[in-house]
């Protein structure tokens, strides 16, 4: 039996396993949700700007691990999508993107509201398709989720032009793709694998960068098998956070710009790295020509691109994380390194990352007693800037997917998208928005979202009045002088209330805990406007341009030599 | 960073927006591609790309790497160090008197050249050959004065062997190849 496009499509996207779409309608999708009501098992959540719809989408695939879909009009539609294109491709998340297009017979005619959508997402798509003929339409949707979920995955576009939606074909979903030049490498060369093996029963202090690739491949156990085995310890990037249990004797806290003193002192210090599943980004290795002196580099990942990019690799292996890790166990010996882990563990006695005692209310402090109220098992959303660093610092992380953040983008306005994404995928777990209050107010609208839903999910806004990342900048390299940076912000209570979505704010630390578990005893969605110690900063810090050993991690010295 | 010539060549599936991808890859780093030709491969639904670009090693490796993930393209080699055979077909167009005419023809047979059409006040020539032979006859040429100049862009092959072929290249990985093979 013939179908229309449209149906075509939502078939497809049952066969995938699609259970939700974020999305926002126009004129040239008119035809698809017109047969939505036909297709109960895909769930359609109304965002109220396109740039929520794929935030969404990509918190949803980060949390339930699976591949995020959202879907826009032709036009303004598609152009309102693309920073959330743009954010799941820099952090490797799965997602289809769907996009209306003008008719085929109005295509480069500057139609009402064309434009070159695959043209425009060329760049920041793993992959993208424009469907010109119907009958093409499945083994293109098939296509799309396969590329978006396996190798390296990324986010993949799909631009169907209104009257493909119209047209019809006979419907048959193909079993199997045909991609002849996209065949990812899984497993390890062997003799790589080996050589890293010796490398390892060699180390005398050597030490695991863990990235996101270990989440994505899902290989936390293999990870921990070889860190046990081997007594390994392990720092994580931004993204790796969770991958291993931050309880862990052998973990040591997140590496880099805002990473821990001890975290960076170690991968200063340590004569083998092996780097799993992460790809070198500046933020992480701080200046490149001084980082990790004294290694041999092992780099797994699975993108043969990443391999050498930033930084020279002693051993590279290119394959699926999880397989590497399999096959590197089986040749991996017990060792002790009693020795360097006490090195390490004085390094963190030396330069713990402690909340100041304080009588102001501090974002860190908000951060920790969230950790305590939720025992570190919420899944953690967070914005960009000051807000983003603490909670990575301060929540403690001991499950896989616990934080959820704008890593490669650095993308304001992730916060409250990304978090609705993330319950909606993970619907067991407490979910916290942690917002910037100049972040927050990037992607508002999506409050109505949550209502409407609802969504119930949990939001702490960190309100310092500042661009607090900005502002910290200009105080330490701009001489404090704060250029665009205060900001004055409408009441965030009386609008969530204006929403239907109850709110509290906090001003005085005491009121921070009782704030937090009333929160929590809320079934639905609940926000607290954390009035936060406004000239507060991040530390430690590396500075741009320093080296990771070159870390600053006591404000008050150099705050004062800054200042000057 | 010290730059020099490289060479590309690609298999790519034929579809559209295929050559936008790669060129696209090489635009975002700054790159100025001296040339570029396509066509039709040993397998209909295949075209083969040869790329000639300057740039540190480094930079055009990393290009080949990330060219090796764009799907389309089913594999990619830098054969700058290897044994090729490349050409390029060059029409140039040079003004010809009745004086000049014969004089024209002697350079023209020497560098195994054809005149393709002949007007009133000017001549075609046709030349086949590496990068150097077109620029030697365009340079020898310039004393009759050249009125136009088109070339195709070089294509290349490397020598003996089976080529590039899509099914030998999985077949025989070294670890360093492995890294070479598609991935994303
Ligand atoms: C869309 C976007 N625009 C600009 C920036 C640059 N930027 C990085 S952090 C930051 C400040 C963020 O302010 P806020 O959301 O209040 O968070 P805070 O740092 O105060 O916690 C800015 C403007 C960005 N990351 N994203
Ligand atoms: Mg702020």
């Amino acid at each position: 039996m013939k179908m229309t496009g449209a149906q075509i499509l939502c078939e497809s996207l049952v066969k995938e396993g699609v259970e939700v779409i974020f999305g926002f309608p126009g004129g040239a999708m008119l035809p698809l949700y017109d047969v939505f009501p036909h297709y109960p098992k895909l769930r359609h959540i109304l965002v109220r700007h396109e740039q929520g719809a794929a935030h969404a989408a990509d918190g949803y695939a980060r949390a339930a691990r699976r591949v995020g879909v959202c879907m826009s009009t032709s036009g303004p539609g598609a152009t309102n999508l693309v920073t959330g294109i743009a954010n799941a491709q820099l952090d490797s998340v799965p997602m289809v993107a769907i996009t209306g297009q003008v008719a085929r017979p109005f295509i480069g005619k500057d139609a009402f509201q064309e434009v070159d959508t695959t043209g425009i997402t060329l760049p920041i798509t793993k992959h993208n398709y424009l469907v010109l003929d119907v009958s093409s339409l499945a083994e293109i949707v098939k296509e799309a989720f396969h590329l978006a979920l396996t190798g390296r995955p990324g986010p993949v576009l799909i631009d169907i032009p209104k009257d493909i939606l119209t047209d019809r074909a006979e419907f048959h979903y193909p079993s199997r793709v045909k991609l002849s030049g996209y065949r990812p490498t899984l497993e390890g060369h062997p003799s790589q694998i080996k050589k890293a093996a010796k490398l390892i029963a060699e180390a005398h202090q050597p030490l695991i960068i863990a990235g996101q690739g270990v989440l994505i491949s899902r290989a936390e156990a293999e990870l921990k098998q070889l860190a046990e085995t081997a007594q390994i310890p392990v720092v994580t990037t931004l993204l790796g956070i969770g991958c291993f249990p931050q309880t862990h004797v052998l973990s040591f806290g997140m590496l880099g710009m805002h990473g821990m003193a001890y975290a960076n002192m170690a991968v200063d210090a340590s004569d083998v790295i092996m780097a799993i599943g992460m790809r070198f980004d500046d933020r992480a290795t701080a200046k490149v020509s001084a980082f990790a002196p004294h290694a041999k580099i092992i780099h797994i990942d699975i993108d043969p691109a990443e391999i050498g990019k930033n930084v020279r690799a002693d051993v590279p292996i290119v394959g699926d994380v999880k397989r590497v890790l399999g096959a590197l166990n089986k040749l991996t010996l017990p060792v002790e390194h009693i020795d360097w882990i006490r090195q390490l563990d004085d390094w963190r006695k030396e330069h713990p990352l402690l909340v100041k005692e304080s009588d102001k209310l501090l974002p860190q402090f908000v951060i920790q007693q969230i950790a305590e109220v939720t025992h570190g098992e919420a899944i953690m959303v967070t914005g960009v800037g000051q807000n983003q660093m603490w909670t990575a610092q301060y929540y403690c992380y001991d499950k896989p997917n616990s934080l959820i953040s704008s890593g490669g983008l650095g993308t304001m306005g992730f916060e409250l998208p990304g978090a609705i994404g993330a319950k909606i995928g993970c619907p067991d777990r407490t979910v916290w928005s942690i917002a910037g209050d100049g972040g927050f107010q990037m992607t508002i609208q999506e409050l109505a979202t949550v209502a409407q839903e609802p969504v119930a999910i949990k939001i702490a806004i960190l309100n310092n009045g500042y661009l607090g990342m900005v502002r910290q900048w200009q105080e330490l390299f701009y001489k404090r002088r704060y250029v665009a940076t205060p900001l004055s912000s409408p009441d965030f209570v009386k609008v969530a209330e204006a929403y239907g979505i109850p709110a509290l704010r906090v001003k005085h630390k005491s009121e921070v805990l009782p704030a937090i578990k009333q929160a929590m005893a809320e079934s639905g969605p609940f926000l607290i406007d954390f009035m936060i110690e406004p000239e507060e900063n991040v530390f430690p810090m590396v500075t741009p341009g320093a080296s990771l050993a070159e870390l600053i991690e006591e404000p008050g010295k150099e705050e004062a030599i800054w200042r000057q | 960073m010290a730059t020099m010539k490289h060479t590309l060549v690609a298999l790519v599936e034929n579809k559209p927006g295929v050559l936008n991808r790669m060129v696209s890859l090489f635009r975002r780093r700054g790159f100025n591609i001296e040339s570029i030709a396509v066509g039709v491969s040993e397998l209909s639904h295949l075209s083969r790309v040869t790329i000639v670009v300057n740039g540190a090693a480094t930079m055009v490796e990393q290009v080949r790497k990330q060219l090796d993930k764009v799907v389309d393209v089913v594999k990619v080699s830098d054969v700058t160090a290897e044994d090729t055979v490349a050409r390029e077909l060059a029409l140039i167009k040079v003004k010809a008197t009745a004086s000049t005419r014969s004089e024209i023809i002697q350079v023209v047979d020497i560098f195994r050249a054809k005149i393709v059409d002949v007007a009133a006040d000017s001549v075609i020539i046709e030349v086949t050959g590496d990068d150097d032979k077109i620029n030697s006859l365009f340079n020898l040429l310039r004393g009759f004065g050249i009125r136009e100049m088109s070339r195709t862009g070089q294509i290349a092959m490397t020598r003996g062997g089976t080529g590039m072929s899509p099914v030998k290249e999985r077949l025989s990985r070294s670890p360093e190849q492995g890294s070479q093979l598609k991935s994303q």
